[in-house]
């Protein structure tokens, strides 16, 4: 009758029409939307996914993790003399691809990459990455498709190299402007976000719709494969159970895995109930899931608690029953998939009896309750704090709690909002035990943020820094710094295992496991590809219906 | 005789008035009430609100200062290279550095000359973001209530006709339900029935990308504003039926009665009226709260309202966004109190402003 009613109304959908193509356009859901699509400013993941449809960056990693240009022609090395030492720093040339073109079919090339650097290189630009293009001193532009870029002092990552910024629109905009406060909001980024010029991609952003959705079409000047799909339209719908519900009436064909839509939960759920009518794809990620812990107290100050508290827990079987097995454990900072992962840093297999034994040691004896005491008398009781709102997290966090009542340690839940957490307790290290928590790396990404001792976070530099803990470490220092002056990666490789190896012993923090992407398309889309490494638009010319 | 009704008001005061010697649609002389000129009373009550803002603008302002974290330490959270001089130099371009008192009294006075500032979180001023949102939620959150208005009044005026029947028990269950049952619950259930089940009506969005005609917009709105409704149905229905039979059972209405007149017309113009008075009250209430959106249906049909808008402003630090969109919400809360006390002159003229 419902039916019938709305039918009469005139609002119940017409009929499809009869076109070429059965699935001329793709929909993608997706929970957040970007605050900007400027390439540069505001590091948010779905900004960049959004990206990796319309605006290519110069280099990015393939599926094996190796460096390929996707606007240059070759990615610069030592070897190959891109790259080369210059007094204390070192110059960089990049040959740009002939023909490339910006979406208003403007040539792109060396002078967008002058002026990338020009506005990066200005400490007030707002840019998220400034630390990189502050150590560029200036950019040669030997002609339309060469350039060189000077940096002050030798930088590993002096080879990768993000979106560039179309100088014909920008450059007006950027000189123009009081202020680099001015400068972001008079971009046209900000302005007019669906000028052709601003992008390179295979699609251009053709609809923007704050808050609710974002519609690419076919790029007339991209210079690679066309792409197979009239329109892709990927839309926000901030509740991810809505959002499921959207996939299975398909008023949204598929759900990014990149944490930007379904949870891995949601998915292995979904799989279990529909297990024909999608597609499904795990990819261990980037992300790690942690624990950090507070070294400032005496408890957590002494090694053998931090090891029996990472013994005293069976990191396998919560992945298994929690993530259905899909995500690797961690043992160091750095995943297995990275090219710089070292499997000699000692692991800690779930051992329960060793765990007792080591606060033993230290001093720790059960009490009649079971739970350990010092000499003192005192209780080994320790606050154990997450955001609030992840489930899994909070599921992992009661298992984890009783497990370790079982070894004689007390932990006592004090989760908080995640702004809470990360804006004020763990940005002025004010936990008092343990914070768990994930921290989101790329490849061959520096651990300067988090494990240098000159990044703990103290009223001195500004509350800046994320090395919570307060570890401090003078070979992980020396080893960080040598590190990110070191251009061959052979010479780099023992840097990096020495690193992993001293932070699986020393153990500031408790690594549990990493991330895992979980992607769900529909049966009739092809050529998706998702790597784990990046956003799986950087490839979405493959992507096609059968 | 003086009817019986709902008891006067401290503005009912005795005093001059034109309205001296007034009948009431019953026949019945109505005493003299004050007349307080309805400008003066307009123009009071706009001093009022307008104090009001400024006092909450003040609050919500000290309120978003005061929650952890700021917009720098977005910036700095990825940047492991800024040093503490640039962090310093990005946190004065901002303002950020100043007291809490001097960033509010710079935003007061741009405000004042209209210039709310720009929204952090979406690179544009705040008024391009406002706008679209409130016309979003104006069009969702007004006819969501004009709709359970409308029905709640049907329900609630015939479940007062015989209270205890059958037809006040099914209403009344009908009610609770609508009251009881989550948002986020019925939201789901309906997608799931409608959309995922049915395939009559889409799931989310405000409109189909390539048609966005008026048919299109409108199976759009058909969820969202049937969960709305639904919600407030219930507590507006149980309102307007307690009203309507306390009405029913007063002096004026067996008045009425024995002078002849029909059943509708005791039901519909004697009782009605007088039973509107509480009912007005709670309907402005809701009213005001309508313009600060419905946070969870609007996240649950993708809908881009005020609700939604203002969440996210607050979480992202977007002082200007959030300020200025709570400010509307309080504005048109102030607004709907001001609507309910004229309505209350007109149901009921003893009723002095």
């Amino acid at each position: 009758m419902i039916r019938a009613a709305l039918l009469c109304a005139g609002l119940l959908p017409s009929l499809p029409a009869t076109a070429a193509s059965p699935h001329p356009d793709l929909t993608i859901g997706v929970a957040s939307f970007p605050s900007t699509l400027h390439p540069e400013i505001d590091p948010d993941l779905i900004k960049f996914y959004l990206l990796g449809l319309a605006d290519r960056p110069v280099t990015a990693f393939d599926a094996a993790g190796r460096l390929v240009c996707l606007l240059c022609t070759e990615v610069p090395s030592i070897a190959n003399g891109g790259a080369r030492l210059e007094d204390r720093g070192m110059a960089v040339t990049f040959h740009f691809q002939p023909g490339l073109q910006w979406g208003d079919g403007a040539p792109l090339g060396a002078e967008d990459l002058a002026f990338t650097a020009r506005v990066g290189r200005d400490p007030n630009s707002g840019f998220a990455n400034a630390h990189t293009w502050s150590i560029i001193s200036r950019v040669d532009v030997v002609d339309h498709l060469t350039a060189v870029m000077h940096f002050t002092e030798p930088n590993y990552q002096f080879d990768e190299l993000g979106q560039l910024l179309p100088a014909h629109l920008e450059a007006p905009v950027f000189d123009h402007a009081s202020g680099p406060a001015a400068y972001m909001q008079q971009s046209r980024y900000s302005t007019s976000p669906t000028n052709p010029g601003l992008y390179n991609g295979p699609y251009l952003i053709a609809g923007y719709d704050t808050g609710t959705r974002v519609v690419l079409e076919r790029n007339p000047n991209w210079h690679g494969r066309p792409p197979a799909f009239d329109r892709i339209i990927v839309k926000t719908i901030g509740n991810t159970a809505a959002l499921q519900s959207n996939l299975l009436s398909g008023d949204v064909d598929m759900v990014p895995g990149e944490g930007l839509g379904l949870t891995l939960d949601q998915v292995l759920a979904l799989q279990k109930q529909q297990p024909d009518r999608f597609a499904y794809a795990y990819k261990p990620n980037m992300a790690y899931t942690h624990i950090d812990l507070q070294l400032d107290n005496p408890i957590l100050a002494d090694i053998r608690v931090r090891r029996a508290l990472l013994l005293g827990v069976d990191r396998q079987s919560m992945v298994d029953k929690l993530m259905g097995g899909r995500v690797p454990i961690a043992n160091s900072f750095v995943s297995p998939q990275q090219p710089m992962y070292s499997a000699e840093a000692p692991a800690y297999p779930y051992d329960p009896a060793r765990a007792r034994a080591l606060l033993a040691e230290a001093g720790w004896t059960p009490g009649p309750d079971g739970i350990c005491r010092n000499a003192a008398g005192e209780r080994l009781s320790l606050e154990f704090s997450t955001s609030t709102g992840v489930r899994v997290r909070e599921l992992l966090q009661q298992v984890m709690q009783s497990e370790w009542r079982r070894i004689g340690v007390e932990t006592i839940i004090r989760n908080e909002p995640a702004r809470t957490l990360f804006g004020e307790t763990l940005k002025h290290r004010a936990f008092k035990g343990l914070a768990m928590f994930a921290w989101i790396s790329a490849i061959e990404s520096t651990p300067r943020q988090t494990l240098s001792s000159g990044q703990i976070p103290t009223a001195a530099n500004n509350w800046g820094g994320g090395n919570y803990p307060g570890f401090h470490d003078a070979t992980m220092d020396a080893d960080i710094d040598a590190m990110e002056k070191e251009l061959d990666p052979a010479k780099r490789r023992p840097l990096w295992a020495e690193m992993q190896r001293i932070y699986a012993e020393q153990l500031p923090v408790l690594p549990l496991f990493y991330g895992a992407d979980a992607h769900v398309w529909p049966l009739w889309l092809k050529g998706v590809d998702p790597t784990g490494l990046q956003v799986s638009t950087l490839h979405a010319e493959d992507w096609h219906a059968e | 005789m003086v009817g019986e009704g709902p008891p006067s008001t401290p503005f009912a005061a005795p005093g001059k008035g034109v309205d001296a010697g007034l009948r009431r649609h019953d026949g019945v002389e109505l005493p003299e009430v004050p007349n307080a000129p309805m400008t003066r009373f307009i123009l009071a009550r706009c001093a009022q609100a307008a104090i009001v803002l400024l006092v909450m603008s003040f609050v919500i302002y000290s309120l978003i200062g005061l929650m952890p974290g700021d917009p720098i330490d977005v910036m700095i959270s990825s940047n492991p290279g800024a040093t503490p001089e640039v962090v310093a130099r990005l946190r004065a371009i901002y303002g950020l550095d100043q007291p809490i008192l001097l960033r509010y009294g710079h935003w007061l006075a741009a405000a004042l000359h209209g210039d709310f500032g720009y929204s952090r979180t979406h690179a544009q001023p705040v008024l391009t973001v406002l706008l679209p949102a409130l016309l979003q939620t104006c069009k969702l959150m007004l006819t969501s209530f004009i709709v359970s208005v409308v029905l709640a009044f049907a329900l609630g005026i015939w479940a007062s006709l015989k209270p205890g029947g059958i037809a006040d028990s099914v209403i009344s269950l009908f009610a609770f339900a609508g009251i009881s049952v989550p948002v986020f619950w019925l939201a789901l259930v309906l997608i799931l029935v409608f959309a995922v089940t049915w395939h009559v009506l889409p799931a989310s969005g405000v409109g189909t990308v390539g048609d966005g005609g008026v048919t299109d917009q409108l199976r759009h709105l058909i969820l969202p504003v049937t969960t709305l409704a639904l919600a407030n149905i219930g507590s507006f229905t149980r309102f307007i039926r307690a009203a309507m039979i306390e009405t029913l059972r007063m002096d004026h209405i067996r008045t009425a009665r024995a002078k002849g007149a029909g059943e509708r017309r005791v039901v519909l113009v004697h009782a009605l009226r007088n039973a509107m008075i509480p009912v007005v009250t709670v309907i402005a209430l809701s009213f005001g709260g309508l313009f600060s959106g419905a946070l969870i249906t609007e996240t649950m049909f993708a809908q881009p309202g005020m609700g939604k808008m203002i969440y996210d402003a607050i979480l992202g630090n977007d002082f200007n966004l959030a300020l200025t969109g709570l400010l509307f919400a309080t504005l048109v809360t102030l607004l709907g109190n001001l609507l309910a006390d004229l309505a209350y002159g007109w149901l009921d003229p003893r009723i002095a402003l």
